[in-house]
């Protein structure tokens, strides 16, 4: 099993939802997250001073799939989040030891 | 002779309650709006505390003070009537009762403590605040308030402030100066609101709380009334589009805090000539206050380093005085019979400026070393260094103003 995290720009988020429900993927976790990387930062004004906000919120949605799907929902994911420009975001993928399904006590794959 | 009139009775009833909201809760918004998310109930409580203390003062010798008779060298009133005991509810000061008049200036005493708050935002002690806004209530606003409403030197001299020019907005301002420059500068001075909505509703509250502010200071229900209404309204709205084009000139586009921070600078400066100014006199007064409080705001307030954390001596010091002094240029006799340059009397505007000059001068000196006395004797107005990055609100008031529960 893996978990695969997506950092996404927030109003790409309907298109790869779309994506991902268009291949059977409907369970994730969505929070809302700020951070930087080489977007680098928004400029704001206040007052007539300028502010270069380097903390630029994001989308990120956690997915725990089975091993063999892992590579159906990245794809989904980057059809979804890809604007060709910088700030599109990344994928990250971790293994997962296990998962446990409170309602029944599963385990495994089974409870994915 | 004075005799009662139920409307006049009536409108100054409604501008008081008015009044009364531009600081609970117009200020409190408008401030804690565009302080940091850890500072902003300590922002609104600044507002809170002040004109509940203030309200208090009022009662027990504050508006004998300030408008007791006879005066005391045009300084002060003669502070006889602790508790308004010699007052009763149907003594009429014109034609309203005393007690109306007694509570809408209460209501502007209280406002004018409010706005202090906004300088000094994240960096000073609770005790300290509580201590200062009391002290400086009695020796700075009560004998200012006298010398231009109450009889004192400065309305014997005919100066014209209609609504607070100088004894709310340049009193204020340079108080919140005064203070900020005891304090120091806070640790990141960056001016990027935690919630500009709460600050856009508190400048909308003010924006209408203006309309009684201005609207009653003629203490009647007709044409002035009407006029400072009007003049108010057309001033705040001049002002809040010049700033927008400012903003389009400087820094590319429009912006919300600039539009807001303009209708604000617009009625701080029309505050003092409500009462006396026309139509186009309005106008110009409310199109040249974006530019002397943006100068404050963007060019002198850097170039000389000090840190009005929210603006309140750009805005209302810098707009009060250009207000004060158009009042002396603009005065229209067909509106109030007080005539300023433009018609023919010069030396309105020396008065004017006298009445600026001794509003600045005395408020920023006793401010200065009042806050002085009080950063030796409680060993620092400021608080410690880790409750103010860690923020107020949970250091000083064990509480946080956004909770997931």
């Amino acid at each position: 099993m893996k978990s695969v995290v997506a950092i996404i720009r927030q109003e790409k988020y309907p298109d790869v939802k779309n994506a991902l429900t268009a291949i059977g993927c409907e369970g994730m976790n969505v929070s809302e997250v700020k951070g930087r990387g080489s977007q680098k930062g928004i400029k704001e004004s206040y007052r007539g001073s300028s502010y270069c906000i380097d903390l630029i919120p994001k989308t990120r949605i956690e997915i725990i799939v089975k091993d063999e799907g892992v590579d159906t929902i990245v794809n989904a994911i980057i059809e979804g989040a890809k604007t060709g420009n910088i700030g599109d975001g990344k994928i990250f993928i971790y293994p997962v030891d296990n998962v446990i399904r409170i309602r029944t006590g599963e385990e495994g794959d089974g409870a994915v | 002779m004075d005799v009662f009139s139920a409307g006049d009775t009536a409108w100054v009833l409604i501008c008081t309650i008015l009044v009364i909201m531009m600081s609970i809760p117009a200020v409190a918004f408008f401030y804690g709006g565009l302080s940091k998310r850890k500072n902003v109930l300590n922002t609104m409580f600044l507002s809170f505390i002040a004109f509940a203390i203030f309200s208090v003062i009022w009662v027990v010798f504050g508006y004998s003070v300030a408008f007791g008779e006879p005066s005391l060298w045009g300084f002060i009133g003669q502070p006889g009537d602790f508790f308004l005991q010699s007052m009763g509810i149907n003594d009429l000061s014109g034609s309203i009762p005393t007690i109306l008049f007694v509570v809408f200036q209460l209501a502007f005493a209280g406002l004018t403590a409010a706005l202090v708050s906004g300088g000094l935002v994240g960096r000073m002690k609770t005790k300290a605040w509580v201590i200062f806004i009391t002290i400086w209530a009695i020796v700075v606003y009560l004998p200012i308030a006298h010398w231009v409403w109450g009889g004192g030197w400065l309305m014997n001299m005919g100066a014209l402030d209609f609504a607070g020019g100088t004894v709310v907005h340049i009193n204020s301002g340079i108080t919140a100066l005064a203070v900020a420059l005891v304090l120091g500068k806070r640790k990141d001075i960056s001016l990027i609101p935690h919630n500009l909505g709460y600050a856009v509703l508190g400048a909308g509250l003010l924006w209408v709380g203006w309309m009684g502010f201005n609207g009653g200071s003629g203490l009647g229900a007709n044409g002035l009334a009407a006029n400072a209404i009007l003049v108010s309204n057309i001033a705040a709205a001049i002002a809040l589009i010049v700033w927008c084009i400012l903003d389009t000139i400087i820094v590319g586009k429009p912006t919300v805090l600039g539009a807001i921070s303009g209708g604000v600078a617009g009625l701080v400066a029309i505050t003092p000539a409500a009462g006396f100014v026309d139509v186009p006199g309005a106008l110009v007064i409310g199109a040249v206050a974006p530019f002397v409080s943006y100068f404050a705001i963007y060019y002198l307030k850097p170039k000389l380093g000090y840190d009005d954390a929210l603006d309140v001596f750009g805005i209302h010091g810098m707009s009060g005085i250009w207000g004060a002094i158009a009042t002396g240029i603009f005065a229209a006799p067909a509106i109030n019979e007080a005539a300023g340059l433009l018609y023919g009397n010069p030396g309105q505007v020396w008065v004017q400026i006298v009445s600026v000059v001794a509003t600045l001068v005395y408020s920023f000196v006793i401010s200065y070393v009042l806050a002085k006395i009080l950063d030796k004797a409680l060993d620092g107005i400021r608080v410690k260094d880790s409750e103010e990055i860690t923020g107020l609100d949970t250091n000083l008031h064990e509480e946080s103003a956004y909770n997931f529960n």
